[in-house]
């Protein structure tokens, strides 16, 4: 063997390698820079420049006295950096009715936004649960009117929500307002659940009913454990969705409940002396800090959800 | 004693009727099997019993109850899914104890109901473990563990060894056919399209077909005398032979195939006996020998080797034998090769004729 071998090496280093055999082998080079490479980071360079740019200005300009403003250079970083913007924003910025900065807007914005969310996300994952594994009667019926409902515009049914919230006592109130949100999360959320608990093995659905457990024992024990992923993303979807909405803020409650992108926008459009620029930009910014953060934060926790949630039944 | 009776069962899908009229009936410490082809009803039937289903008609008793309208958990049945159906998120003692807890046994007996089975199961160093560290085995293990703690009259078993590789399931049958003698008075009920497992494992097979239970009968019934042409082509590996001919009665009976003549004086006909007319003649490839096996047989002929499959413990010869082709088995050492003629020979008595029309055992 270990001739053979001698023999073999010898072979290769007098170059008695039949031509065919020689030639290319591994992996193909590449170049880095080459013509199409330049094209798409040059690309992909000049779309993200263009979509931070704003905010650069946003920040910047945040963090700048008046004085500086004034000079007009948006681009320049600030020279001094001050914090005095942000506090006022939070504080003591002025809308037309009152001075108390956007504080109050985020904790109206608080207790909207929790309530809607826990609630709209446990109904509806109930509902998803019903459609998809209890099959009862009527429950095609109950899904094609659900899903209709997603395709109807905001709009149409602004009035009529108003006349039946006045009707149940609950117009202007906070309460009203995360019963129309509840309402308007419902069918995308049950689409969402249901399409999610489909996909779960139905084996385990049958075990799980002739091991003794009900309609609740199966949602809680076997169904809640297994979804976490499907929760993660539905409060993505609700916080974002109900923290950013500005429509049902400023229909159905009155100025002391206003939310807090109602509350920004009437700091940002007060008209009393003179446009303060860098609070507005922080007043701006710190609205949409909380979506920023919950898609950051439960970017992680939704990865980790993915992973806790592999398991093959 | 039986244990399990149904009743006239039927079950429709919308206009899609899956289940007709069904009647069985099994007897206490039996073990059934359901045996048919992809989509023949095999798992609507057994959904049935469990009570996942809500029947269309009919009536089902297990252990001299009515249990057509009761829930799962009331029937004193477990079940055995294919995809072992193991909830992810327990450990295996979880597992097991989640039945259990539901029915609200005492937690001093359910330690002990579960000691038990993971001993029965082998599966006591896995007690704390996640369905996801287990093999596709070890899973099948705890599958049969959840239905073996909750001491049920009757367990179900849906295709359960299907996703194991060959070595784990035939050692698993094994296991499966074990625990069934130990159970004595454990009625089982096992779903499967695989005929060995069928043939190993049953007391009584019951071969289904579009909903309805053609035959109902021991495995070695089921084997020598299908009732029908449909039972003996699907029972049996390599497939059974069928000739078409016409049955002449002179003063014995004999089969005609074209230049084929074969004596049926030693078949035993049921029912009504023998008819002239048009049928098919079924041979098992395992019941045809050659050369000096042949040699004592009341049937001989020459064939013609068209074509040989070796398969290791035996090969399979495809052969014309007076104009149709006819299979068998040899040992797999053989000599002969494509284009040999041989002498082969069978024992008519070892045949299924069919009525050619109505397809049923003559
Ligand atoms: N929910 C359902 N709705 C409509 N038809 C169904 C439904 N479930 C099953 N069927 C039909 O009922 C028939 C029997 O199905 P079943 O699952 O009992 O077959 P099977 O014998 O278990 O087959 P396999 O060996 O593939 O498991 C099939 O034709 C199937 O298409
Ligand atoms: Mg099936």
């Amino acid at each position: 063997m270990a001739d053979t071998g001698a023999l073999n090496r010898a072979g290769v280093a007098a170059g008695t390698i039949p031509r065919e055999l020689s030639g290319p082998r591994g992996a193909r080079p590449r170049r880095i820079v080459s013509r199409g490479n330049i094209i798409l980071y040059g690309t992909l360079f000049v779309m993200a420049v263009y979509y931070l740019l704003p905010l650069y200005v946003m920040v910047v300009t945040s963090l700048k006295g008046m004085p500086e403003v004034r000079l007009g250079n948006i681009f320049s970083p600030p020279m001094e950096i001050t914090f005095e913007p942000w506090v006022k924003a939070w504080a003591t910025a002025c809308t037309g009715l009152n001075c108390e900065g956007l504080s109050r807007g985020f904790w109206n914005s608080v207790r909207i936004t929790v309530p809607s969310v826990i609630l709209s996300i446990a109904i509806a994952s109930i509902n998803g649960y019903a459609l998809a594994n209890w099959r009862f009667k009527g429950a095609n019926l109950f899904f094609t009117i659900l899903i209709i409902g997603a395709f109807i515009p905001y709009q149409v049914m602004l009035y009529p929500i108003v006349i039946l919230l006045r009707e149940m006592g609950l117009y202007g109130s906070l309460t009203g307002l995360v019963l129309v949100h509840t309402v308007f999360g419902m069918p995308i959320l049950t689409l969402l659940f249901r399409n999610y608990f489909s996909s779960i093995p139905e084996e385990l659905f049958k075990a799980a009913r002739v091991d003794g457990a009900g309609f609740w024992g199966i949602y809680f024990k076997i169904m809640l454990p297994m979804s976490l992923p499907i929760f993660v993303v539905a409060m993505i979807i609700q916080i974002t969705g109900i923290w950013n909405d500005f429509l049902f803020g400023v229909v159905y409650t009155k100025p002391d409940l206003y939310p807090m992108t109602v509350q920004l926008n009437n700091i940002v459009n007060s008209v009393q002396g003179v446009k303060e620029y860098n609070v507005n930009m922080a007043a701006t910014i710190i609205t949409g800090l909380v979506p920023l953060i919950v898609y950051f934060a439960s970017g992680k926790l939704f990865v980790r959800g993915i992973a806790a949630g592999a398991v093959k039944g | 004693m039986s244990s399990v009776i149904i009743n006239d069962l039927s079950l429709s899908f919308g206009d899609v009727k899956v289940l007709q009229s069904l009647d069985l009936e099994i007897g206490k410490g039996e073990f059934l099997v359901l045996l048919g082809s992809s989509g023949c009803g095999k798992s609507t039937l057994l959904n049935c019993i469990a009570g996942l289903l809500d029947i269309t008609d009919g009536q089902i008793f297990i252990s001299d109850r009515n249990v057509t309208w009761e829930q799962p958990k009331d029937r004193g049945i477990g079940m055995v899914f294919q995809s072992y159906a193991l909830y992810p998120q327990m450990t295996v003692e979880g597992n097991l104890a989640f039945g259990l807890k539901n029915a609200r046994v005492p937690k001093a007996e359910i330690a002990k109901r579960i000691a038990r089975a993971a001993e029965i199961l082998h599966i006591e160093p896995l007690l704390k473990r996640k369905p996801a560290q287990l093999s596709g085995g070890q899973r099948q293990r705890v599958a049969i563990g959840r239905a073996l703690v909750r001491d049920v009259d009757v367990f179900l078993f849906d295709e359960p060894l299907s996703n194991l590789d060959a070595k784990l399931r035939a050692e698993l049958r094994v296991e499966i056919k074990r625990l069934h003698q130990q159970l004595e008075n454990t009625t089982m009920i096992y779903v499967t399209h695989d005929q060995i497992e069928a043939m190993t494992l049953a007391d009584r097979i019951a071969i289904m077909r579009d909903g309805a239970v053609q035959q109902l009968a021991d495995p070695a019934t089921i084997y020598n005398r299908p009732v029908n042409k449909y039972v003996a082509g699907f029972i049996g590996s390599p497939i059974i032979n069928f000739v078409d001919g016409q049955l002449v009665m002179n003063s014995d009976p004999f089969l005609k195939a074209g230049d084929l003549k074969v004596p049926l004086a030693r078949y035993e006909f049921s029912g009504n006996g023998a008819r002239e007319g048009n049928v098919v003649f079924g041979m098992r490839p395992e019941h045809i020998f050659m050369d000096k096996a042949a040699e004592d047989l009341p049937f001989r002929a020459e064939a013609v080797v068209e074509v040989i499959e070796p398969m290791g413990a035996d090969t399979l010869v495809w052969s014309r034998l007076a104009g149709h082709e006819f299979r068998f088995r040899v040992d797999g050492q053989t000599a002969i090769k494509k284009g040999d003629r041989i002498a082969v020979g069978f024992d008519p008595a070892r045949a299924s004729i069919f009525n050619a029309e109505t397809e049923m055992r003559l």
